[in-house]
């Protein structure tokens, strides 16, 4: 009796184990740092998306590791490889900033994983550094200040002066908005990465007396400088521009009523009107009490994707090729509406010119005013030969 | 013309929060000899808790009254329990510790505020824009923060040539074995200093609050500014800290007004603009080298 207990007992282990070998997906991302807020949003957004599935994505039980970055480049090459080599994942994700994308995505996708980024998409992975292992699920970098570009230029303002810190990410920010801006620039100004007064700055483009004003600030740069820019007056005078980096729920938290009525670009906003935003931006709200960002939609997005192409093959990605071939047909119900990947693996999505706003409740948030571009395909498509 | 003293006053603004953070570092540095890298997470102490209060009550001043002895009491306590194991190690220890001490608070703070940044906006009496000269629009807030440290200045200088205290801390400075062997209570002296000096940093971190973002980590990026001001004007000295920090402000405030549109005389605009943009950004430890050149001790040294 007691030995058939026993081989009851062991033949339920072997069963549960068997069930419970779960597909694991490594997430890379920025947690601590002053950009903490941002890898928190893509995980919260990633998880949600799981805890919907109660625990699977596409039916398909995972299990997501997460790991913080701490934006260095060094030790978010040392995650990827032990989340490949020590937990042999073959689905990596989650990376906030470009220059630790850089460091870990040419090295990753080498190794037959595949990686999905739920933020960061430099141009140089978008053209002739495409891979196919590699797929960007919300933008590439420049879209959203072509999108502005775009706008300023339709608003009919000739002159503008542009503000972005002094590194590479800064000056890529201003190419994608030169791409579309049609008028003068009368400044093109680059500060110190980190710098938190500009009054300098402020003073010199009040003398420049441009039309209107378009910044790459990321992070709490931007805070400070729509805060100094409205206490100088400037805002009532000198139309302010700027892709959505600095007008996140959360940034418009810290930055108050100076935002108010500032125009930004971005692919997402959370009054999107298709039956998948509705859900989750209600979701997220129940789950997490407060407004999802555009890097949480990003984050969910992903997972739904990861979702969509691990229910094609039936949780098999030993196959990485057919799984890859499922990820790129993207079959699945974006937060954004419109969604399709191009030839580099980059979206081809809607972008939007979206305004910021005051709640009911006394808060800050964007509501879309126009979209711009459909269906828009990003600049460096055409390089990529895979 | 109206630009330039603007900019000059906006010099003068930067050189005087900068002012008030050296000015705490600089009496640590030279009367205890510790190198503490932590100062600037005094600074953000006193931005998140002036946010918080004034957010809370409504009141800046109520925000400033809080977040001063905040700073102080936080300073004394890590100067009790830290800082008085480290005072015979060397400097490399020192730094390490305090290193140390710079990840504690800002992971404490993102435990007790979380990751998103404060908000904190100007008072609204002190919103607005005063009009100096016809035609020059400068921000209240702004003028008041420079009357805000010029009394600080002028207090402090009351203390240290009209006080016993500050008779003994400058005593101290010169020559700290001689005014233990005098029976001062050098450990409490110590305590004092350090949370003076943590005050005078907290108060810079709530004047900032209203301009800045009150975030986990802020104190860092005025940090290598204040080690500049205090390495100009001489470690130990209160009349170098306000030189330096002064020279420091108005350095890198014109460099960073003017540097491009003189570099656009001289270059087509894509070569000024980058590097405009990188030689402003070096001026002040160009400026430093120089004078450590010129003057190896700084301006005014405590030590002469």
């Amino acid at each position: 009796m007691k030995k058939i207990g026993l081989t009851l007992l062991l033949l339920f282990t072997i069963v549960q184990l068997s069930t419970a070998a779960t597909l694991k997906i490594g997430m890379v991302t920025t947690l601590s740092t002053k950009a903490g807020y941002l890898g928190e949003d893509i995980r919260d957004g990633f998880a949600l998306a799981i805890e919907q599935g109660a625990g699977t994505l596409g039916g398909i039980p995972v299990e997501l590791m997460v790991e913080d970055d701490g934006r260095k480049p060094e030790k978010g090459k040392q995650i990827a490889e032990r989340f490949i080599k020590k937990e042999k994942a073959h689905i990596l994700t989650g990376i906030v900033f470009s220059n630790v994308a850089m460091a870990v995505v040419p090295k990753v996708v080498r190794q037959n994983v595949v990686y999905l980024s739920t933020n960061a998409a430099p141009s140089k992975l978008a053209g002739k550094g495409c891979n196919p292992n590699y797929f960007s699920v919300s933008y590439q970098n420049d879209n959203l200040d072509e999108v502005v570009g775009q706008y300023v230029t339709e608003a009919g303002h000739k002159t503008a002066y542009l503000i972005a810190p002094n590194y590479p990410a800064g000056k890529d920010h201003l190419a994608g908005f030169k791409r579309f801006y049609t008028g003068k620039i009368v400044g093109e100004v680059y500060t110190k990465l980190g710098q938190s007064d500009y009054a300098a700055e402020i003073a010199a483009l009040r003398a420049a007396k441009p039309e209107a004003v378009f910044f790459f600030l990321p992070g709490g740069m931007g805070i400070n400088f729509l805060k100094q820019y409205a206490q100088a007056g400037l805002s009532k005078e000198i139309p302010v521009y700027g892709p959505a980096f600095s007008f996140d729920e959360r940034i418009l938290k810290a930055v108050g009523p100076a935002a108010l009525g500032v125009k930004n670009g971005s692919q997402w906003t959370h009054d999107l009107d298709n039956a998948a935003n509705v859900e989750f931006v209600k979701a997220y709200q129940e789950k997490y009490g407060r407004m999802p960002t555009l890097y949480a939609a990003q984050g969910y997005d992903t997972a739904r994707l990861i979702g969509s192409a691990l229910k094609a093959v039936k949780g098999n990605i030993e196959d990485l090729d057919a799984f890859k071939a499922e990820l790129k047909k993207a079959d699945f119900a974006s937060v954004r509406g419109n969604f399709s990947f191009g030839v580099n693996q980059h979206p081809v999505q809607d972008v939007y010119i979206r305004e910021v706003i005051e709640t009911e409740n006394g808060g800050y948030t964007n509501k879309t005013v126009k979209k711009v571009f459909s269906n828009h395909i990003d600049a460096y498509a055409a390089e990529c030969k895979m | 013309m109206l630009l330039v003293v603007e900019q000059l006053l906006n010099g003068l603004q930067f050189g005087i929060t900068l002012f008030l953070m050296s000015a705490g570092l600089t009496l640590v540095f030279g009367i205890m000899q510790v190198i503490n890298l932590a100062h600037g997470s005094f600074y953000m102490i006193g931005a998140y808790v002036g946010a918080t209060v004034t957010v809370y009550t409504g009141s800046f001043l109520l925000g400033i009254a809080a977040a001063l002895p905040a700073s102080a009491v936080c300073g004394m306590v890590v100067e009790i329990i830290v800082l008085r194991k480290l005072y015979n190690r060397e400097h490399l220890d020192q730094v390490l510790a305090t290193f140390g001490l710079i990840m504690f608070f800002n992971e404490l703070t993102r435990i007790i505020w979380g990751r998103q940044p404060l908000f904190m906006d100007v008072p609204p009496w002190l919103s607005g824009n005063i009009e100096l000269l016809p035609g020059l629009f400068y921000p209240t807030y702004r003028l008041a923060v420079i009357g805000v440290g010029i009394l600080v200045a002028l207090v402090l200088w009351l203390i240290f040539s009209r006080t016993r205290i500050g008779m003994q801390i400058r005593a101290g400075a010169s020559n700290r074995d001689m005014i233990g062997a005098l029976g001062v209570n050098i450990k409490l002296l110590y305590t004092l200093v350090f949370g003076m000096g943590t005050a005078l940093a907290g108060l810079a971190g709530v004047m900032a609050g209203p301009i800045l973002a009150v975030e986990s980590g802020m104190g860092e990026s005025i940090l290598i500014l204040t080690f500049v001001v205090i390495v100009i004007g001489g470690i130990g000295s209160i009349r170098g800290a306000v030189a330096g920090a002064l020279l420091v402000g108005l350095v890198d405030t014109m460099g960073r007004a003017f540097l491009p549109a003189l570099f656009r005389f001289l270059f087509d605009s894509a070569t000024a603009d980058s590097a405009a943009a990188s030689l402003s950004s070096m001026a002040i430890y160009i400026l430093m080298a120089a004078i450590l050149v010129w003057k190896p001790k700084g301006l005014f040294p405590a030590h002469s």
